[in-house]
């Protein structure tokens, strides 16, 4: 099926700088990293979180590269359409779906392999691993992160070729998201209007979800909250990145 | 080759609509080359992205290489090379898996892409840098990645944007070989942008001028500058105040046009500079006129231009 194959076409591409430099994936993530060893303890020592700190903190830390990861996805699709292989690549009749796919599944198998890494290292700080949830927390993250990489395909098509669309919205966006979704400390302590916006931010959802499949809670009501976010997110990311690709690049 | 009918292309920016393409209509026959010529901003590139299926058109139809650009798109794009304005490699990528990716977007297994992507590599002179990646390549050596990226299809058609610009003279002439051997040897088609306007004239057997989105001419270098422009004739007198009279004698000469005075000089236009400079000369000599330098010119393609619109390509670039 010509569309598979350009899909595996289009992952290897992308991949293969990953593959020929693992070490890039460490240092993508050297802000978890950071938040896990220099923030992590500070949780630790508190009485800020509820329940176990690592357990409230590291489902946290996923969605801070889940925001990240395919934020860069759009990074990397501008860089190319402004240079010239994005035209080149459109002048071969390789499938335009398979374009941003095969992009899409390389930030996705970059994010498990990050988060896998990320749930290795906390282990030793005293993360206590509920596999089954962990595992549907993963598929979680994945299914959200491809959303946001649809997202972040559009706005990278449309601010081309300047760009400055991207880097703007990128940086406004993303560090309300991420404050506003009490990946670092507890929503809950903040005052009243701050509890509203985090009420209205779609990733507040996914990190509760989280946060009660890494404890191994499948039935928690937060569950139901963030698979709902993520799927949303996922279903409008595709759907608008695939209408923005049928336009024409 | 490329049969194009009333093809436009129309804008809208900022809620005012552009019109960038107005109704062309161009065949190629194949195995010719052929240059686009023009202003920037003239329409060429808008043009080369419709026939390349890069842009939908406002209206009008083409068919490229035996295929319809917008009901049978990936018919064409198989058939067809295409090397942009800019580098087509990515930056992040080796050069040799950008060949191979390009290769395989074609449907060519890996082991296929990556033995042409060796092939091409050694035919652009780039044997033994598979493993490089492009910011580690000089501006020429790009160029010629370039076209080995748009050579992995061994297409019989190729469209070149701007193939040369940005190039030292030394790369815009290695590039020139290049393309030029392509034809020689495979008898590709090649269709090119170009706006220096001497490599259109020495290059190209047939020259397409565009202007505001339409064609306004369309010929040999040859053809275009003896129809179009003629030669240039200037002749310097020893009295000024003979110019008068030498002007008169001018207006005889065969295809004598836009005779003009600048001091002692006389300049006019006219069919054949290498017969009407003796001639002139004799009958200023019989009137007892004495002219003390002579000069004939041949045009460029830019009097062409500048004879069709009454601008020059050159002005607008600047």
């Amino acid at each position: 099926m010509p569309f598979l194959r350009d899909t595996a076409t289009i992952f290897s591409r992308e991949f293969a700088p990953v593959w020929r430099d693992p070490l890039s994936l460490v240092f993508t993530m050297a802000q978890p990293l950071l938040f896990l060893y220099l923030f992590g303890p500070l949780l630790e020592q508190g009485t800020a979180t509820p329940g176990p700190a690592w357990q409230w903190f590291v489902p946290g830390i996923l969605i801070m590269m889940c925001l990240s990861g395919p934020l860069m996805a759009g990074y990397f699709l501008l860089l190319d359409l402004i240079g010239g292989s994005m035209e080149r690549l459109l002048v071969t009749p390789v499938s335009r779906t398979a374009l941003l796919v095969g992009r899409t599944l390389k930030e996705f198998v970059v994010l498990l392999a990050q988060s896998v890494l990320i749930i290795g290292l906390a282990v030793p700080l005293g993360l206590d691993l509920h596999v089954p949830g962990m595992l549907t927390g993963l598929t979680l993250l994945v299914v959200f992160g491809v959303g946001l990489g649809g997202l972040s395909f559009v706005l990278a098509i449309v601010s081309a070729p300047g760009g400055e669309l991207f880097y703007g919205i990128t940086q406004v966006v993303m560090f309300p998201l991420l404050l506003l979704s009490g990946v670092l400390l507890p929503v809950e302590n903040g005052p009243g209007w701050l509890q509203t916006a985090a009420a209205l931010n779609p990733v507040t959802y996914v990190v509760e979800a989280e946060r009660a499949l890494f404890a191994g809670r499948f039935l928690d009501a937060p569950v139901v909250g963030g698979v709902a976010a993520a799927v949303v997110t996922a279903l409008l990311g595709l759907h608008l990145a695939r209408r923005r690709m049928a336009r024409g690049l | 080759m490329i049969h194009a009918r009333g093809l436009t292309k129309t804008y809208t920016l900022k809620k005012t609509s552009v019109d960038a393409v107005r109704g062309v209509d161009l065949d190629v026959e194949p195995g010719q080359l052929v240059a686009f010529l023009g202003p920037n901003g003239a329409g060429k590139s808008t043009c080369l992205r419709m026939l390349t299926g890069l842009l939908p058109p406002t209206s009008g139809t083409a068919r490229v290489a035996g295929h319809d650009v917008t009901t049978e798109a990936a018919a064409v794009r198989a058939r067809i090379g295409y090397i942009g304005q800019k580098g087509g490699a990515g930056e992040a990528f080796r050069i040799g898996d950008e060949l191979v990716t390009q290769g395989r977007c074609y449907g060519q297994t890996r082991r296929e892409a990556r033995s042409r992507a060796e092939e091409l590599l050694t035919v652009v002179g780039l044997d033994g840098l598979f493993a490089r990646k492009p910011s580690t390549l000089s501006g020429g050596q790009r160029r010629r990645l370039d076209i080995a990226l748009g050579l992995m299809n061994r297409p019989p058609l190729l469209f070149l944007d701007e193939p040369s610009t940005g190039l030292d003279p030394a790369s815009r002439a290695d590039i020139w070989s290049h393309i030029l051997r392509l034809r020689a040897d495979h008898g590709t088609t090649l269709f090119l942008t170009t706006h220096y306007l001497e490599e259109a004239d020495t290059m190209a057997e047939r020259v397409v001028v565009i202007d505001q989105g339409r064609i306004i001419a369309d010929g040999t270098a040859r053809g275009l500058k003896a129809d179009l422009a003629g030669d240039r004739l200037t002749v310097t007198l020893h009295d000024p105040a003979d110019v008068p009279r030498a002007a008169e004698l001018a207006a005889g000469l065969p295809g004598a046009a836009e005779i003009a005075a600048d001091g002692p000089r006389l300049t006019l236009r006219v069919a054949a500079a290498d017969r009407a400079l003796p001639e002139l000369l004799r009958a200023l000599d019989t009137a007892g006129l004495k002219a003390e330098a002579a000069e004939s010119s041949r045009p460029t393609l830019d009097d062409v231009f500048l004879a069709l619109t009454g601008r020059t390509i050159r002005d607008e670039d600047a």
